[in-house]
């Protein structure tokens, strides 16, 4: 195996060090030997991980080793798969997420998701961004106006869509699309945003326009993101986590600061991982 | 043509080919032919008297007006009853049963064993049933149920199919948006799931309007203008048939009959492909 550590001034965009300052360590998701099954398949096994608040989580790992799998458990979207079981705990600031009576509704608004794949219903750009208003509860139609200004310049969509705002969301570019799906979801005002794999089907351009959409999440929002993109985690992520599948199921590896995962990991795998050699 | 493309093709090829064309010829030429014989001998007949007069002598003469008025009577009852029964069980199989569900797999297999189901059977069932059980009598209503009984089957498996047909990401996303449940089918799904709907009720409609079997016996042979739904009403295609079989002298008019038979169907087909269509466009390209 090759040295782990990359060589320090070889990446003058890695500036690890002034992380994880911005954010207050401080955990806001706890999540204990948390398992998930689909029927008898395995997805991920026993993962513990704290998720601290205001930070952004990198979580990286191979395909099917269960970090999809991981971020749909938080918002209990697992609950719409027929013969998904969840064991464990999660908590989230306090609330018991896998409790029965925990009100879902409510857990997903403080919980919001951006897919892999960008998803705007097959409506308006408008519509896409009211029909979630109205559902939750605002009927003023300035004030939903307002929102929708600001949701969309706050995603850099304004001046891009404000002359076509009744034209068709899926006529927007995958990127626009991408944006158009986080800015109805960061207009909820949730406190979690969890992003799985958000610019891998996206061109680099649009890529890197998101990308600094979500640097620009830092202090507001806690977000967990999944990414394959280890450049991408370096550049942005305050804390790193790595998924591996071991005994046909997905488990944590190693989880740390991302200074720490990418410059002195502790785990065989994760060296291998950040240096490129597997995964 | 095919001699040209011949020259160059063994024996076995040049069978297949002529096989295949013999087929496609003789399909085209039996609709040609079909719908060219009603048409040369019904036109001449239609008129606005044809369709607005009462039948007189057995249906030798005068028009079809009672026959059409029931007719559509004996439909709207169909789908007045079968529509929200249909889409309620569709949304029900789709989107709160698994495949594996025992409910699910139940209602799936009743559903397609009664869609195979010839219609005479259904006729006897909704005499037995509607007709004396219920007491209704010879009824539109009578045959407007067994009607309905008939075309559920057809109308929930496309329904259903227009459902799952809707990307499973829209119902993630909206879950994810904190969206209820309800608010995900009535406002993304439903409107999702129209076409498939339409094309359910495109296939029920053309099945209801052209059955005889099942009405024989339950909305009966009166060729009277109905009064009400509790009265006896004949259908087109029962009408056709009487003509046809019963009445010497009948054939002209049961040509025009069918004619006007053949014509709404065309046109129902016609109209839901549009529906479908501008639907699709109000939902998706311009709203
Ligand atoms: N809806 C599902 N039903 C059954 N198995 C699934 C489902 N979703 C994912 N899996 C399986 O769970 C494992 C983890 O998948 P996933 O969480 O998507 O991994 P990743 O996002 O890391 O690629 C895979 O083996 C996948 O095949
Ligand atoms: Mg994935």
């Amino acid at each position: 195996m090759r040295p782990s550590a990359p060589t320090p001034g070889t990446q003058p965009w890695f500036p690890l060090d002034e992380r994880p300052a911005c954010c207050v360590p401080k955990p806001f998701i706890d999540v204990e030997q948390l398992s998930l099954h689909y029927g008898q398949k395995p997805a991920f096994h026993n993962v513990t991980l704290s998720i601290n608040q205001g930070c952004i989580t990198a979580l990286a790992g191979p395909s099917g080793c269960g970090k999809t799998s991981f971020l749909t458990s938080l918002n209990r979207l697992t609950d719409l798969i027929p013969g998904c079981r969840l064991s464990g705990r999660i908590h989230l600031d306090g609330l018991n997420v896998l409790d029965s009576h925990t009100d879902v509704i409510h857990l997903r608004r403080r919980v919001g998701m951006i897919f892999q794949k960008p998803n705007p219903f097959p409506l308006s750009i408008r519509k896409n961004l009211e029909f979630p208003l109205r559902e939750h509860g605002l009927r003023d139609r300035e004030q939903i106006a307002i929102t929708i200004e600001t949701g969309l310049r706050d995603v850099g969509l304004w001046d891009e869509v404000k002359d076509r705002l009744n034209s068709p969301a899926l006529a927007l570019s995958g990127g626009q699309q991408q944006r158009l799906c986080m800015a109805r979801a960061l207009m909820l005002s949730p406190e979690v945003l969890l992003m799985d794999e958000p610019c891998s089907a996206l061109d680099p351009l649009s890529s890197g326009v998101v990308e600094d959409l979500i640097v620009g999440l830092r202090g507001r929002y806690t977000v967990l993101i999944v990414t394959h993109n280890l450049a991408q985690a370096r550049r942005i992520a305050d804390y790193a986590a790595l998924f591996w599948i071991q005994n046909g199921a997905g488990q944590l590896i190693e989880a740390g600061t991302a200074k720490q995962i990418f410059e002195a990991p502790r785990e065989p795998l994760t060296t291998a991982y950040v240096s490129g050699m597997r995964g | 043509m095919v001699k040209t493309m011949a020259r160059n093709l063994d024996g076995r090829e040049l069978l297949a080919l002529a096989l295949v064309w013999s087929a496609a010829t003789l399909v085209t030429a039996t609709f040609c032919w079909l719908f060219g014989d009603i048409l040369w001998h019904g036109l001449s007949h239609i008129s606005w008297t044809f369709l607005t007069a009462p039948p007189r002598n057995a249906g030798r003469e005068g028009g079809i007006g009672p026959i059409l008025v029931s007719t559509a009577l004996i439909l709207g009852v169909c789908l007045s009853v079968s529509v929200p029964i249909g889409v309620g069980t569709a949304i029900l199989l789709a989107e709160f049963t698994t495949d594996a569900s025992l409910f699910g797999r139940l209602t799936r297999r009743s559903l397609d064993v009664l869609s195979g189901v010839p219609s005479i059977v259904f006729g006897l069932f909704g005499n037995a049933f509607f007709c004396k059980t219920l007491g209704l009598g010879f009824s539109i209503l009578s045959g407007g149920l067994t009607l309905a009984c008939m075309v559920l089957p057809i109308l929930i498996r496309s329904t259903e199919e227009g459902f799952r047909a809707v990307p499973t990401g829209y119902r993630l996303s909206a879950a994810a948006l904190g969206l209820s449940r309800t608010t995900t089918l009535v406002h993304l799904l439903f409107p999702a799931a129209v076409p498939g709907l339409l094309v359910g009720l495109v296939l029920g409609v053309g099945r209801a309007i052209a059955e005889t079997a099942a009405l024989i016996f339950t909305s009966g042979y009166v060729d009277r203008m109905p009064e009400s739904l509790l009265d006896s009403g004949r259908a087109l295609s029962i009408h056709i048939f009487d003509l046809s079989m019963n009445v010497p002298g009948g054939d002209p008019n049961a040509y025009a009959s069918t004619l006007v038979l053949v014509v709404l169907l065309l046109a129902i087909n016609g109209t839901a492909s549009w529906l479908a269509e501008r639907w699709l466009h109000q939902r998706i390209v311009t709203v």
